[in-house]
């Protein structure tokens, strides 16, 4: 018996999140007395496979399989189901990302298992298993119990800490023999953006609203956002009028984001706004009406002018960088 | 080609959420219904692809009581040919997915949002082409038909991506699909009266997960101001006090 952890690699390298959904798979694998596989799809070279081991991974399942690459949800789920299946998992971990949202659903059916996504902490209880959640975009937890023997969870970025738990861990070699007319996404062109933080990634997020009043002001944005390792985002106006691109969107219709800072600027706060960005762990408001909705959803704000505030925050970050 | 837009029947976003006294279900009291704000793009995409020709129908379908027949009245206002409403009380995604699988089967196209905004789930599309046994493309921000067949982007983690994917197809939908929801004219409200409104009978499904109770998140402590004038203060705080700096 086990708990399964699908993770994610970019270019070979596994980041702070799979290490968060190791962490988290640990503890409950702690809980429930069983042990965690980690299955990893794609090239990956086994030493840094080895690396889950430091997060309390006890073994690695390794696929490695070019056809994967074209991320075909069909055989991605089949893949998972398969491994599900030789390890015993009892709990499959997701994360609630793009890929953990296209496949858990899939999997799930093919093992006859309850889903619960978006899962944010350590179940409430393992016996019956019942887990936390975010519901109405925000606005309201529920508690939820998955009543199969298996169970399928997608985990909500920052919700557990890493933990380091250093484990004996082993590599094993898995070829889920998925037959070719499995695959039938065929890629034609991929864009990757490079050289920016991305916005899903980001631990911190710089953010600006129709309050920055054109796309000429962005420039004291950028470099705030450079000086602090920060991604870049923007409210719907902002995408919609062309001033900054739609990769930057966030909100109910935009991305969901759940960084550890969020730093919104001239940004109003409305309810839709606040849907894509309230499971930041703080919020930074500078307006200049002190009524804006942002300042109820902020931990710390400045009711002043942007542009006057934002020169003073580089010159402080700066000078913090220079005295570490 | 035929599609069918899945349309879920969700509170108004502004709606204030409430649960009944013992906090184990959602209070409806007073609640205005729309479509998914997700389904409603959705169903604009699929417009416009049968204005550009090439598409025969657009169907929709919803897995709901009769409260949700203004919703799908709705759908058709704004240019569905069609609606199906299996009339059941969505028990979860896998009890829905399941009586939608009996309604897809003659759809070349189906479309769902990537969430619900009331349970945020994100699990009907991809359990559905699961039963289906077809394949799906999450995080579709853009779906074109090019000499019959579907070109369909989406979002990666870190970029995107152009696919090919044969037909029949379930594609789960996000932001990009379309740019505004369309809003119905006075002829389609009027023509929505006389659009076929199937009901249907729900088949056997046990739901697998319970929504056991809901808690509203604990007031926020109040918002701690700095003077405009002595902004750097802010950049004391991130870094001593709330360490993320
Ligand atoms: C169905 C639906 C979905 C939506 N989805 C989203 C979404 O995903 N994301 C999103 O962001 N919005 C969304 N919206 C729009 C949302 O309702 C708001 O209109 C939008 O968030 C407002 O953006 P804003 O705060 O930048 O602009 P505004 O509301 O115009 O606010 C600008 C703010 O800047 C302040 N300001 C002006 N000048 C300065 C200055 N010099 N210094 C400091 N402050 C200044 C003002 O006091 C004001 O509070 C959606 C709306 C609908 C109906």
């Amino acid at each position: 018996m086990s708990v399964l952890v699908y993770t994610e690699n970019w270019a070979g390298k596994f980041k702070k999140l799979t290490h968060e959904i190791v962490s988290f798979a640990a503890a409950i694998a702690k809980e429930m007395g069983s042990s965690v596989t980690a299955l990893s799809i794609g090239h990956v070279a086994d030493d840094e496979l080895k690396t889950l081991g430091q997060y309390g991974a006890n073994k690695v399942l390794n696929v490695q399989d070019d056809r994967f690459e074209s991320l075909d949800n069909k055989a991605l789920a089949d893949a998972v189901a398969k491994a599900a299946e030789k390890e015993g998992a009892k709990v499959i971990i997701f994360a609630h990302n793009n890929e953990g949202k296209a496949i858990a659903p899939r999997v799930a059916v093919k093992l006859n298992a309850g889903l619960v996504s978006g899962v944010t902490g350590l179940p409430v209880s393992v016996d019956p298993f019942v887990v936390r959640k975010k519901v109405f975009t925000g606005k309201a937890f529920a508690n939820v119990q998955i009543n199969t023997d298996v169970k399928v969870i997608t985990f909500a970025q920052n919700s557990y800490e890493v933990v380091e738990n250093p484990t004996e861990v082993t590599i094993e070699v898995f070829d889920p023999q998925i037959g070719d007319d499995e695959f039938s996404t065929k890629v034609l062109d991929t864009h990757k953006i490079t050289g920016k933080v991305l916005l899903t990634d980001a631990e911190i997020v710089v953010s600006g609203g129709r309050g920055m009043k054109g796309p000429e002001n962005w420039g004291g944005l950028e470099e705030l956002g450079e000086l602090l390792g920060a991604g870049m985002a923007c409210s719907r106006p902002v995408s919609d009028e062309g001033w900054r691109s739609h990769e930057e969107h966030v909100g109910q219709t935009g991305k969901i984001i759940a960084p550890n800072l969020y730093m919104a600027f001239g940004i109003s706060g409305a309810i839709q706004h606040l849907g894509g960005i309230s499971s930041s762990k703080y919020i930074v408001a500078v307006n200049k009406d002190p009524e804006a909705p942002i300042f109820e959803a902020a931990d710390y704000g400045i009711v002043g002018d942007a542009f006057k505030v934002i020169p003073q925050l580089i010159e402080a970050v700066k000078e913090l960088k220079a005295n570490k | 080609m035929k599609i069918l837009v899945l349309i879920s029947n969700v509170p108004d976003t502004t709606t204030k959420i409430r649960f009944t006294g013992d906090n184990k279900a959602f209070d409806t009291t007073g609640v205005q219904w729309i479509i998914n704000p997700w389904d409603e793009l959705a169903l604009t995409r699929a417009m416009e692809l049968k204005e550009a020709g090439g598409v025969e129908k657009i169907s929709v379908a919803n897995v709901g009581t009769k409260i949700t027949e203004p919703t799908l009245r709705k759908a058709l206002a704004v240019g569905a040919d069609d609606a199906i409403r299996i009339d059941a009380e969505p028990l979860d995604a896998y009890f829905v997915a399941k009586q939608l699988a009996e309604v897809a089967k003659d759809y070349d196209l189906i479309m769902a949002g990537i969430e619900a905004s009331d349970y945020n789930g994100a699990s009907v599309g991809g359990m559905l082409a699961e039963i289906l046994g077809i394949n799906s493309v999450s995080a579709v921000s853009g779906v074109d038909i090019e000499n019959g067949e579907l070109k369909i982007h989406r979002d990666i983690d870190g970029g995107s991506q152009v696919l090919s994917v044969p037909t029949p197809l379930v594609v789960i939908v996000q932001k990009g699909i379309a740019i505004d929801p369309r809003i119905p004219a006075m002829r389609g409200i009027m023509m929505a009266r006389k659009k076929p409104l199937k009901v249907v009978e729900p088949v056997e499904a046990e739901p697998r997960i319970e929504f056991l109770s809901y808690e509203l998140p604990a007031p926020k402590a109040a918002c701690k101001m700095v003077d405009e004038d002595n902004a750097k203060e802010l950049i004391r705080l991130l870094h001593e006090e709330a360490k993320v700096l």
